[in-house]
């Protein structure tokens, strides 16, 4: 299997922790004058996300794996598992479960591209643009005219999520949200 | 094979500074009556120690002898010590492989002086007083060893068990390497807890006897062994490192022996012992304090860069 060994070490790397992939975020050598050194890394676990350091003597290696970061387009749920598909033409196929899903679950619309990170060929996250354009299916009637006002309600999506709106918004509209705050950010078209 | 910038990572400017630097050091040593000295690069020994990796070179002049490049000036300039020098300094460059980061890089300046006749303290003070003189460092502070862990971890360094030491590195990070030594773990505990809470101008002195290198071992107030050594750090930087002078041959090829063996056993290239040395100890070095500086770094501290490519003219990217 190949392998990493300290001074290959950099941010972005994906490396097998304790037979979980994760990505190096940081690599800080530690040198004292007249002693061994020491690799102090920083970690995210890309399965549950965590982060956490780990310190190595210099010269260690650590597994490679096999992971690889791809847009793929967003097809259908099936109840069970939220199938995506790559984008070169070869039409090849995947099925996210509900943990790999867990960050976009609520921001997801047919045919719109989603970065997707495979393991072993197998999703393991999956993350929706920093923006997206949803409809809106449910919300208290619009009031004409309130477009100065502050005030919001709430409004569901048609993927489910559920974003405070201007009080203006109507059922049917198109709205662009931002899926890192949840904030809604405009009305794009009626 | 990557283009490599032809252009200095400092500028005219700093590098003017830089050597405004070494003017105003060798006026310092003047006007002490330190004379400078030059000592060669090359050697057919190399130092020991474990963890700093000499750089073999060939000689077409000297065909089937390796040479090293010296990894410090000190073993050359205790051999004109042993002669009756006196006080000397001398600014040279150090070689040492596979160091290469923000503030290391595997060519660089060392100045290096020895002061016959003096205490460990006469001589951080004097190394205070020359910092000083270059720019303003704030209160310099001294605490040993044993202060600093007592303090910070509420442990002594001298005495403390291996387990307890791996427990509380664990609190920090986790470990991923196995058979970290009692060494290994304190100088971990030292990087992440102690070092990024010192003064900005601190003295560290009285090592454990395993950190002894070239340092003398005595026994302290408290009738502890420790090892006669200083660090000074600057703003959170190693910048000396000081001994009051090992000048016991057998136990200086004792040490080297040691050193040697440990090399084997983790599968690094050892190298032939400094004769000349142990020789010129054999001979009698007169009882002294000497101290090693990074010149690079005095330069990052002094004009404020933080990358090390930016105080020198070439860093081996540039090379």
């Amino acid at each position: 299997m190949a392998s990493y060994a300290t001074n290959e070490f950099r941010s972005g790397l994906k490396v097998l922790v304790d037979n979980e992939p994760c990505s190096i975020l940081e690599n800080e050598v530690v040198k004292p004058g007249k002693g061994q050194a020491f690799n102090r890394v920083k970690f995210r676990n890309l399965l549950n996300g965590r982060v956490w350091e780990r310190t190595y003597k210099s010269g260690e290696s650590i597994p490679a794996a096999d992971v690889m970061e791809i847009e793929m387009e967003y097809l259908y749920a099936d109840g069970e598992f939220w199938h995506f598909m790559k984008t070169d033409d070869s039409y090849e196929q995947v099925a996210a479960d509900g943990n790999a899903i867990a960050d976009a679950k609520n921001w997801l619309k047919e045919q719109d591209l989603y970065n997707v990170i495979l393991w072993n060929d197998a999703p393991i996250s999956v993350s929706p643009p920093n923006f997206v354009e949803l409809e809106v299916t449910e919300t208290d009637p619009g009031l004409k005219g309130d477009t100065a006002q502050g005030g919001t309600k709430p409004a569901t999506l048609s993927s489910g999520a559920v974003v405070k709106v201007p009080l203006f918004v109507n059922i049917g509209d198109v709205l662009r949200v931002d899926t890192r705050t949840g904030e809604y950010q405009n009305r794009v078209s009626k | 094979m990557a283009t490599i910038p032809w252009e200095s990572g400092s500028t005219a400017a700093r590098l003017r500074q830089r050597a405004d630097m070494l003017q105003r050091l060798r006026a310092f040593f003047a006007a002490r009556g330190i004379w400078e000295v030059e000592t060669p690069l090359l050697s057919r020994a190399a130092a020991t120690d474990v963890y700093i990796q000499s750089i073999p070179v060939s000689l077409g002049a000297a065909q089937g002898e390796q040479f090293y490049l010296q990894t410090s000036p000190e073993y050359a300039m205790k051999r004109l010590l042993a002669q009756g020098a006196g006080p000397i300094y001398q600014i040279c460059k150090a070689f040492r492989d596979a160091e290469v980061s923000s503030r290391h890089n595997p060519e660089f300046t060392l100045l290096e002086w020895y002061r016959p006749g003096f205490e460990l303290q006469q001589l951080m003070d004097e190394v205070a007083e020359l910092v000083q003189g270059l720019f303003d460092t704030g209160p310099v502070v001294q605490r040993s060893y044993q202060e600093l862990f007592e303090a910070e971890l509420s442990i002594n360094p001298h005495t403390v068990a291996l387990a307890e030491l791996e427990q509380l590195l664990r609190s920090e990070s986790e470990i991923g390497s196995t058979d970290l030594s009692k060494t290994d773990c304190l100088q971990l505990l030292m990087s992440y807890r102690i070092e990024p809470r010192l003064p900005d101008a601190c003295f560290v002195y009285d090592y454990p006897v395993e950190q002894a290198a070239l340092a003398r071992v005595e026994n302290n107030a408290d009738g502890q062994a420790v090892a006669r050594r200083f660090e000074f750090y600057c703003q959170g930087m190693e910048l000396a490192n000081g001994y009051q002078e090992l000048t016991d041959a057998q136990e200086q090829r004792r040490r080297f022996a040691a050193d040697i063996a440990q090399r084997s056993r983790l599968g690094l290239p050892t190298y032939p012992i400094d004769e000349n040395l142990l020789a010129a100890l054999d001979h009698g070095l007169p009882d002294c304090a000497g101290v090693a500086l990074g010149l690079d770094r005095l330069f990052m501290l002094l004009c404020g860069e933080r990358e090390i490519d930016r105080a020198m003219s070439f860093s081996l990217s540039r090379c």
